[in-house]
């Protein structure tokens, strides 16, 4: 059958990449994109750190210019998909309009998970996931004495280290017992923790937050479970997000923590795709089991295969994940899954910030974590997207580097 | 507005639109040029907006520094030439800037 029309519901960068990549892969046929923020599609890793500190412009977190949508005839809607009828094949719209598909595309990515504590609807608290979020915020940081971050994994702590540069008092609570601890092993925990101390910023590990203390409607402070006060005039909040699934459930497709996927990132329904954060894939780094990534590399590299897909050339997706943050002085970067990881080898010096923390489960390197040694990070993502296979033992060895055994071991 | 001419790896030409201010990698994005990708949006954080600067251009920017050089270490095909375009701004004078690309970002 002939594909005249595809409709991609979310423009974020997993949306915005399946449309550009379609024109680039030279599909002629339409592109609706539909997205409900106003503007143009831009990208979010900067909104909790270098747009924040006005290191970047709005034109800069653009993906594209406007003049791109009309030279390749992407139709830009800003609207709000509400229903899809898949027997039609036709997807409605808050305005009351709807679109035909020939294809759609599920790309609704996800929401912050609420801070749900009395006083978290005060002014002056904040989740930070759209550009509005920190264009509201962005006035109130640098005028903030006392901030409390609730929740140290990457969001939080990109933002604690704006707010600390910014010469706030900055106390971060964090029910887990160690920052990013979804994330990085326990000895890159170490090195943010005393770096993040360094810049002036207090954790308060295993401490839930209890309620918001608020003073004619503005918050003042922050009291957590067990009863201990801290002042705020800024409550910034990242404790997850919650995958936008609610379009896909009412039309009835397969969900399993996130809208379910084959190894193409086709949904149960053979004219439906997902991808990014909304999706669930059989991920081939994870032992073929369900995964949904909240990822840029995840986005786009899933947007890519989609593109590819839908112009005749289908492969199963096999990108290695990779991540990044940046905070303060730091950049830590992560290639593959640590997901069972048994042993590590770490190399560097973490009170250098120079660190890399190679992750082995049963003698094989899974994933490799570096704090500002990026040329390990790149030479792992060759090294872990393909065999051979690194052992503990071989990375133990006096004198070891990564891309020395990365160039060493090439077909 | 400065004009750069990008050359493929095959030896296909591109002129391309570039603002004063903006980065050589988001020129070349938005003019949805084949091979620079620039997966990280301009953090330098993924090395798939490699692309040599030509001699003639290349101290007309200031020299790759930390992340940087340690990224382009482990690029395809790495030359003196070198850069990751994201870190290269574009600036008053720069019309005609000319940039090779290589064959793959990986």
């Amino acid at each position: 059958m002939a594909l005249n029309s595809v409709v991609i519901v979310g423009a974020g960068q997993g949306g915005f990449q399946v449309a550009a990549s379609l024109r680039q892969e030279g599909y002629q046929g339409n592109i609706t994109l539909i997205g409900d923020e106003p503007g143009l599609p831009y990208q979010r890793p900067p909104l909790s750190k270098a747009y924040l500190l006005g290191k970047i412009s709005a034109t800069a977190l653009l993906f594209r210019p406007k003049d791109f949508y009309t030279q390749q005839n992407i139709e830009l809607v800003h609207d709000q998909a509400v229903a899809v009828d898949r027997n039609n094949r036709q997807v409605r719209l808050a305005s009351g309009r709807t679109v035909d598909y020939d294809h759609l595309v599920l790309a609704m990515g996800a929401h912050n998970r609420p801070l749900s504590v009395p006083g978290a609807e005060a002014q002056g608290v904040f989740g930070i996931k759209t550009k509005a979020d920190a264009d509201a915020l962005a006035p109130l940081v640098k005028e903030a004495r006392n901030v409390v971050v609730v929740g140290a994994g990457f969001v939080g702590l990109e933002f604690a280290a704006v707010a600390a540069a910014n010469g706030a008092t900055v106390h971060v609570l964090e029910l887990g017992d160690r920052p990013m601890a979804r994330a990085v092993s326990r000895e890159m925990s170490e090195l943010f923790r005393c770096a993040h101390e360094g810049w002036g910023v207090h954790f308060d590990f295993r401490q839930g937050i209890g309620h918001i203390l608020t003073e004619g409607g503005k918050v003042c402070g922050v009291e957590t479970v067990e009863g201990k006060r801290l002042l705020a005039d800024l409550v910034v909040y990242g404790i997850g997000v919650i995958p936008n699934l609610q379009l896909a459930l009412e039309a009835g497709l397969d969900i399993d923590n996130g809208i379910t996927v084959d190894s193409t990132l086709l949904t149960s329904d053979p004219h439906i795709s997902s991808l990014g954060d909304v999706a669930a894939f059989p991920c081939i780094h994870n032992d073929q089991k369900l995964l949904r990534l909240e990822s840029v590399q995840n986005a786009v590299d899933q947007g890519r295969a989609i593109a590819a897909r839908l112009v005749g050339k289908p492969a199963p997706y096999t990108a290695l994940p990779w991540f990044w943050t940046d905070q303060g002085t730091l950049k830590l970067q992560i290639a593959g899954l640590s997901n069972g990881c048994d042993s590590t080898v770490v190399l560097g010096a973490p009170e250098s910030n120079q660190l890399s923390v190679l992750c082995f489960r049963q003698d094989q390197l899974v994933a490799v974590e570096s704090c500002n040694r990026p040329g390990d990070h790149m030479a792992a993502r060759k090294i872990l997207a393909r065999p051979p296979r690194l052992t503990p033992a071989e990375a133990a060895a006096t004198g070891f580097e990564l891309k020395v055994w990365e160039a060493a071991n090439r077909d | 507005m400065p004009t750069l001419t990008f050359i493929e790896h095959s030896g296909t030409t591109h002129q391309v639109n570039g603002e004063v201010g903006q980065s050589v990698m988001q020129a070349a994005t938005f003019a949805m040029l084949p091979g620079i990708q620039g997966d990280c949006g301009g953090a330098c954080s993924c090395a798939t907006c490699h692309a040599y600067v030509d001699e003639a251009w290349m101290e007309r920017f200031p020299p790759a520094e930390g992340t940087e050089v340690d990224m382009l270490d482990n690029v395809t095909e790495r030359r003196a030439n070198s850069r990751l375009s994201c870190q290269l701004v574009i600036a008053e004078g720069m019309d005609g800037l000319l940039i090779h690309l290589p064959a793959s970002q990986y």
